[in-house]
């Protein structure tokens, strides 16, 4: 991790991450997460799978699903496309460490800020998601993803664990927006 | 005396009493009451006026098909209108008004109305109100609506929570009644997912309001047993109080449930009602039948309702609606009601039925082939004349009369999509034919109005739409019950009498309107509808239509399937409009964006404004500036003299990589961006197919496989959009690869002769940024503040010696903070997009109000930058001789000939000598600011021919503000044309 002078914020514009607990269920901000965007380049298929075995010890998951080797988890995103995730502690230059690890059969771009994540966990989450998006959530498979549309921010919502933990990426300009919502829904539902 | 005429029996909780008012009288009812049946319970049987005449009126139904029994509920913000009366549950303390009545419901001054009927028929605003044309909108119009209509609104903002929600099942099970109930049973125990809805707060339908024997038991234990049991069941979910009122495309239904419209006040956090979409597989329509009542004359008396309904207040509701009831019927469901009445120790006046061979009634008098022709009371039913069926007439006493002309099956649903029903002679009623994709219909819905015929149909509906989506599924047993076959002989109007026999009680529509409207050649059903207003508001002629489209058959000589019906379009029953918002009021409307120096910005009590979804700061008043002016010529001043700071995050950054990054990027830009060196940047402009301007920004290469696009803030979605569409559909062929990175990045404009040496301070030392290593129009990557990684990208939108400098976007807060401090020493100003749009003016550079979607590069003078030695989006018809023609608009900067004179934006300009109109346009002003420079306003505008009119003074015309001011064109570079600060 770089030595510099600059404080971070956190998405929610606190010092620490924010929690909100209800009974089943928990929202915690978490800022912990360093991302990356990971595209194949054209033609590039065989050495980019080859160096994702290598760097990843994982195959790159198809449509709607993630996979994961500690410390990375990958998310399709689009076609040939991935987000990597890694903890920020550990991997804040993740875009440098993929590149030169993927070389010229990818093109990597920095994502940590473009995101805020938060963790929606609980038995609940299904009773909370059916009040934020269409996406059917409660029938998420473990390990599965989505792009969704809450409260007009597009989202990212990661199945960890099927019914009961849960990622929502979004716009970090949006944060407070959608932690709003993901309250407020939580409130209304549970 | 409370409750005077509450019997014994019913599903009510008699163990609590609960206080309300009806227009200020106090009452009591019980949990498990409407409004309606707590009001007849208490012997209150009138409870509004009729929407023309003003007529007493009591309810009809006791459903949500209710036309008359509509009332105010509730006070101050939350007072609800229109609601209806059957089925708004009783709370503690429910304060409930009648309306559409002065000054009160018994004495309603406005009922002269019905006095002068004669003038008020069908039509009677086309006809009365033509001349002269201009008091329709001043005078005859809100004198009509003053005196006929609803209920009032407060005009208050509604203090409640609406929320949305979507939710996914494989069968959708619309109605709680028989055969929604044994439906859900079959494919909740097949481990189906289920959703069954009612609109009732109770499940169970018409088994809460029937007496016959339900195998050991009655219905309404059977219907409590099925719902305790489905209540177990982890794959259903039972939702009452839900009104499915919509069908929509592929297996998408929308619901209402009011989860908390029974309570005075909806619990901390929890929404009055939520909007469901929901998504199935399958959906078995199960919603059961509605009574059509018969027309005669004088039959709208509060104390007249349908006969299954007056049952259902008596059986479900222990309510009596009168203490004499007879019955009028043309089947032998309603015959029911006097078996139950008399069952119960009520006096039944008489039986009158129209048929000839009905069967005696033990305890009352049965008149076969007789009809009620006439009624008398003044605010309830007294009496009713029966002609009998050798033709004399008599007088029966009674205070209530239920009517019965047979069951309409509830077909709406299946005609969300254009369905048409089919008609049933054996029933006289439309039964559903053709279904949305994905919708059974089981029960008396479908025209199975038998009780075991209902309960079998749900079962094995539930089979058939599982077994069609792949799930095995098992009938279920039932118990046996009624299964009479029905018995109902066509009957819709009395004919006898001259007077008023009412078809839309809610409109006030007669069988005389709907034989003037065939008079004068309204034959269609869609044209009855609107010439007479049958089936229109909030009951939209649920118990009205049939009658009225059936005499239009006969009037026409055409069969009733002939004239066919009108359109059932949703909602089902009404949907309050912030249902429909949701949560989108307020400050909910749409998500708020925050800028990475927002929470520094905000300790300065700086002012923001909205642009687009972003809160950007628009200035930093500081103490003792009391005008937005002072503080926004301050920040320019002291940007132009010194060093200024200024959040540009907003502007989109799209990340473009890929060994054809460079190619993709001349396709998409009007000029040329092939030869762009590494560690440069370069202006694009971007047009539209059309050849118009799309968008402009800045693009950085930071390697040979690597750049970074921006856009203007407005544009940032649209732009990244279009460029994917260009990669996946234009060009999948080429290499590239794009993502955006503007949340990714804060990124500050530091701009001003001191600009270098804040920035020196900030820089890491190993990075040089003079002008020799870093010159005009450099980026590259560097770090700030001891290591930490960022860009550095020379650009300037003021014209000034400027940089935008970008780190991570949780440093950006850290970032501004720093450069304040490196600033202070320069006396350094953070400023606002006022600021910023001011310095933009004076330095002519384009932004949102000249990239308006008009222009093309050649009216912003970019006409050379449209490359023609390669192809690009736009490069082709951009060469359209209408888009060159030489008097076409140019950009050029405006100055007023009296330097204390002012413009404003949007003012057209005038040939100085020509009238101002619209034949003498020469063009119009974009963009106007104040200069504190220069002293005077400066404005850019779009002017005909303009390169060619430098010193030329014109008019600056603005008729809606009645502003004319002489204006000189000159150039649109007001501050250092040269460019020499930029460079420096």
């Amino acid at each position: 991790m770089p030595e510099h002078r600059l404080k971070a914020l956190n998405p929610l514009g606190g010092d620490s991450a924010k929690v909100e607990t209800f009974d089943v269920f928990t929202i915690s901000e978490n800022p912990d997460l360093a991302l990356a965007s990971l595209a194949c380049r054209a033609g590039q298929a065989n050495n980019f799978t080859k160096a994702a075995r290598k760097h990843f010890g994982f195959e790159m998951p198809g449509p709607g699903a993630s996979a994961g080797k500690t410390p990375f988890t990958a998310i399709w995103i689009g076609p040939d496309q991935w987000m990597i995730e890694a903890p920020f502690e550990t991997h804040e230059e993740i875009a440098a460490e993929l590149k030169a690890a993927f070389g010229g059969s990818a093109s990597v771009t920095e994502q940590t800020d473009g995101w805020a994540c938060f963790a929606a966990e609980g038995p609940a989450a299904g009773a909370v998601f059916e009040r934020l998006c269409a996406l059917n959530v409660a029938a998420m498979p473990s390990n599965s993803a989505s792009r969704t549309a809450i409260e007009h921010l597009g989202c990212i919502v990661i199945c960890r664990e099927a019914g009961i933990r849960f990622s929502v990426l979004c716009p970090r300009s949006g944060a407070a927006s959608l932690h709003h919502a993901l309250v407020t829904a939580a409130q209304s539902a549970l | 005396m409370s409750q005077i005429n509450r019997i014994g029996g019913g599903r009510i909780d008699r163990s609590q009493v609960l206080n309300f008012s009806f227009d200020g009288k106090s009452y009591q009812g019980h949990p498990g009451d409407t409004l309606a049946s707590a009001l007849l319970a208490n012997g209150v049987r009138l409870m509004g006026r009729g929407f023309k005449y003003h007529r007493p009126r009591g309810p009809l139904t006791a459903g949500s098909e209710e036309p008359n029994a509509l009332v105010e509920l509730r006070t101050g913000a939350r007072q609800e209108p229109n609601t209806r009366a059957t089925t708004a549950e009783l709370f503690e303390g429910l304060q409930a008004r009648s309306q559409n009545r002065w000054p009160s419901l018994a004495f309603d001054a406005m009922a002269v109305n019905d006095r002068l009927s004669r003038f008020f028929a069908a039509g009677f605003y086309y006809k009365t109100f033509m001349w002269p044309k201009a008091f329709w909108e001043k005078l005859y119009e809100p004198i009509i609506r003053r005196a006929a209509g609803l209920g009032s609104l407060t005009a208050q903002a509604d203090p409640d929570e609406y929320d949305k929600g979507f939710l996914h099942t494989d069968l959708l099970v619309i109605g709680a009644g028989p055969s929604g109930l044994a439906a859900a049973l079959t494919a909740g125990r097949a481990g189906a997912k289920v959703i069954l809805a009612d609109e009732d707060f109770v499940a169970g339908g018409r088994l809460n309001s029937e007496t016959y024997a339900f195998g050991d038991g009655s219905g309404t234990d059977w219907a409590a047993l099925a719902v305790a049991e489905l209540a177990q069941m982890p794959n259903v979910r039972l939702m009452t109080r839900t009104t499915v009122i919509g069908a929509f495309d592929h297996g998408i239904y929308s619901a209402l449930e009011r989860v908390s419209d029974h309570l005075a006040l909806p619990l901390p956090g929890k929404p009055r009602q939520i909007l469901w979409r929901i998504y199935t597989k399958r959906s078995l329509l199960c919603a059961g039948a509605l009574e059509r009542p018969i027309a005669f004359e004088n039959n709208d008396r509060p104390g007249i309702m349908l006969a299954g309904s007056l049952r259902s207040y008596v059986n479900r509701w222990a309510a009596l609606p009168g203490k004499t009831v007879a019955v009028f019927t043309n089947n032998d469901n309603g015959l029911r009601t006097a078996t139950d009445l008399i069952s119960k120790g009520v006096n039944v006046a008489a039986v009158i039925d129209c048929r000839a061979d009905t069967p005696d009634i033990s305890g009352t008098e049965t008149l076969r082939g007789a009809q009620v022709i006439d009624t008398s009371g003044r605010l309830g039913l007294a009496s009713v004349t029966v002609q009998l069926a050798d033709g004399n007439k008599r007088t029966i006493a009674c205070d209530a009369l239920g009517v019965s002309g047979g069951w309409n099956p509830n077909v709406h649903l299946t005609c969300h999509q254009r369905g048409r029903p089919r008609w049933d002679e054996t029933l006289s009623a439309f039964v559903p034919d053709t279904c949305p994709p994905g919708m059974t219909v089981a029960g008396a819905a479908n025209g199975q109005l038998s009780t075991a015929a209902a309960l079998a149909a749900g079962t094995s509906g539930a089979v058939a739409a599982l077994a069609d989506i792949g799930v095995k599924a098992a009938p279920v047993d039932l118990p046996r019950t009624e299964d009479a076959a029905a018995s109902v002989k066509a009957f819709w109007y009395v004919q006898h009498g001259k007077g008023r026999a009412w078809l839309d009680q809610q409109n006030d529509v007669t069988v005389k309107d709907v034989k003037l409207a065939h008079l004068e050649g309204y034959r269609s059903v869609e044209h009855l509808k609107r010439y007479t207003t049958l089936g229109m508001a909030t009951d939209q002629g649920k118990t009205a239509n049939m009658g009225g489209l059936a005499i239009m058959a006969e009037l026409t000589g055409k069969s009733i399937p002939e004239t066919g019906t009108t359109i059932y379009r949703p909602p089902y029953t009404p949907v309050p409009i912030a249902a429909f918002a949701g949560r989108s009021t307020g400050k909910g409307f749409r998500p708020t964006r925050l800028t990475p120096s927002h929470k520094w910005a905000t300790e300065q009590g700086a002012v923001f404004v909205e642009v687009g979804m972003w809160l950007r700061a628009q200035w930093f008043p500081k103490p003792g500036e009391t005008h937005w002016r002072q503080s926004v010529d301050r920040e320019v001043l002291a940007t132009r003299k010194s060093v200024g700071i200024c959040d540009v995050t907003t502007l989109g950054k799209i990340d473009v990589q890929g060994t054809d990054a460079a190619e993709f990027l001349n396709r998409i830009y009007a000029n040329p961006f092939g030869k762009l060196a590494v560690g440069k940047v370069r202006y694009g402009l971007m047009l539209r197919e059309d050849g118009m301007v799309m968008d402009d920004g800045t693009t950085a290469r930071l390697a040979e496989d690597h750049f970074i696009t921006t856009t203007t803030t407005a544009n940032a979605v649209g732009v990244f959009r279009h460029m994917e569409f260009c990669r996946q559909c234009l060009w999948p062929d080429l290499d590239v690869q794009i993502i955006s990175t503007t949340e990714a990045w804060a990124q500050f404009s530091v701009a001003g002769p001191n600009a270098r040496k804040l920035l020196e301070k900030i820089v890491d030392k190993d990075h040089d940024i003079s002008n020799e290593a870093f010159p005009y129009m450099g980026c590259g990557e560097i770090t700030v503040c001891g290591g930490l990684r960022a860009r550095l990208f020379r650009i300037s939108f003021s014209g000034e010696l400027a940089y935008e400098i970008a780190v991570p976007t949780r440093y950006g807060d850290g970032l501004i903070r720093a450069m304040v401090e490196a600033g202070r020493e320069f006396d350094a100003v953070v400023y606002g997009t006022e600021a910023l749009g001011v310095m933009r003016i004076e330095k002519g550079h384009a932004a949102g109000n000249e990239l308006n979607g008009t222009t093309s590069a050649l009216n912003l003078g970019m006409g050379a930058m449209v490359s023609k030695k390669k192809d690009s989006i736009g490069s082709t018809l951009c060469q359209r001789d209408g888009m060159n023609r030489q008097d076409t608009l140019v950009l050029m900067g405006f100055r007023p000939v009296d330097p204390a004179q002012s413009f404003s934006a949007g003012s057209h300009f005038i040939n100085k000598d020509a009238v101002a109109n619209a034949s003498n346009d020469q063009g119009y002003m974009t963009s106007v600011a104040y200069s504190p420079n220069l002293g005077h306003t400066i404005g850019l505008g779009l002017l005909r021919n303009g390169g060619a009119r430098k010193g030329e003074i014109i008019k600056a015309v603005n008729p809606l503000k009645g502003i004319e001011t002489d204006v000189e064109v000159v150039s649109a570079h007001f501050v250092d044309p040269e460019g020499e600060r930029l460079r420096a």
